[in-house]
């Protein structure tokens, strides 16, 4: 559960890491050595990160080898070590320094991670995980009503939706292709592909509150 | 990988039923979430939309789980 502390409450004690935070800015904007040692050090942590990040995907990526894996960590970290250093006036201090640039190293491993997963695998645009047989954990009542809600569904991915619109909900949603791998193939871009996918989405919620489906629980 | 449920799927099928975050501005604002919550603070009110963007949205989830467990990591390691 969330804690309801305040923000305010808790900026006492982040006196020493708006402290290191300032110190990595200014480091980074000195010129000469200094400067040349903060990227150094700036770029040991990305690559720390984008490792971090290959170890968690590793059993996902068992029949890639070891080498392969390191030479993506090393690709993340360089090119999230260009896009921090191009948006370092973009750092507002809402958050770690370290925290900030890290993301950019994840969000760079992640993609090539997941693409790497998929290099060989087709995309399928078309309906393949349609659950065939009713969840077992559910009552005769429970059954019922998710049946109906789905038949309602299904009803109005085909009745509602453009051909883009059910082509991506099905891929990502149905489907579990990675949304970025999705982009790739229908050469966009992942903000445009959610924006598709939440459009979707609307568009069923709405016509099955019409339909006067409660969806409360979902 | 198991067997996604009825439920599973309508969740994945419908999304999120609260206003939520897209991508970029998700991206945008991860760090702060991910400092405002293991700082103890109301992440979700000086984010709305985050969660429920991130109950969406498979990839976000994955780097906002990464960078929670990478900044946590690197806390233990400067408390031990």
């Amino acid at each position: 559960m969330t804690s309801r502390v305040p923000a305010s409450a808790v900026k006492g004690a982040s006196v020493d890491a708006r402290a290191d935070s300032r110190a990595w800015l200014d480091a980074l904007r000195a010129v000469g050595a200094e400067h040349d040692r903060a990227v150094a050090r700036l770029h040991e942590l990305l690559l720390r990160a984008a490792r971090f990040e290959v170890s968690r995907r590793r059993a996902a990526l068992s029949h890639v080898r070891g080498e392969e894996l390191d030479d993506l960590a090393h690709q993340a970290a360089g090119d999230a070590l260009v896009a921090v250093l191009a948006k370092l006036d973009d750092y507002r201090g809402a958050s770690r320094f370290t925290t900030w640039a890290y993301k950019f190293a994840l969000l760079e491993a992640g993609v090539r991670l997941r693409k790497r997963a998929w290099q060989e695998r087709e995309v399928v645009l078309e309906p393949a995980a349609w659950p065939l047989v009713a969840d077992a954990r559910q009552g005769p009542a429970d059954l019922a009503e998710t049946d109906e809600l789905m038949q309602a569904v299904r009803q109005a991915i085909d009745s509602c939706l453009t051909e883009h619109q059910r082509e991506v909900l099905v891929a990502i949603a149905l489907n579990g292709v990675p949304i970025d791998v999705l982009a790739d193939r229908l050469n966009t871009t992942r903000g445009a592909l959610y924006k598709t996918l939440h459009d979707a989405r609307r568009k069923l919620r709405s016509d099955l509150a019409t339909r006067g489906f409660t969806l409360d629980s979902i | 990988m198991d067997k996604p449920t009825d439920d599973t799927i309508l969740e994945r099928l419908l999304g999120p039923a609260d206003p939520e975050l897209l991508c970029d501005e998700c991206f945008e604002k991860l760090d702060q979430y991910v400092d405002l919550e293991l700082q103890g603070a109301a992440a979700d009110e000086h984010v709305p939309g985050m969660r429920a963007h991130l109950r969406g949205c498979p990839a976000c989830q994955e780097e906002y789980a990464s960078l929670r467990a990478l900044v946590e990591q690197g806390e233990q390691g400067a408390r031990d």
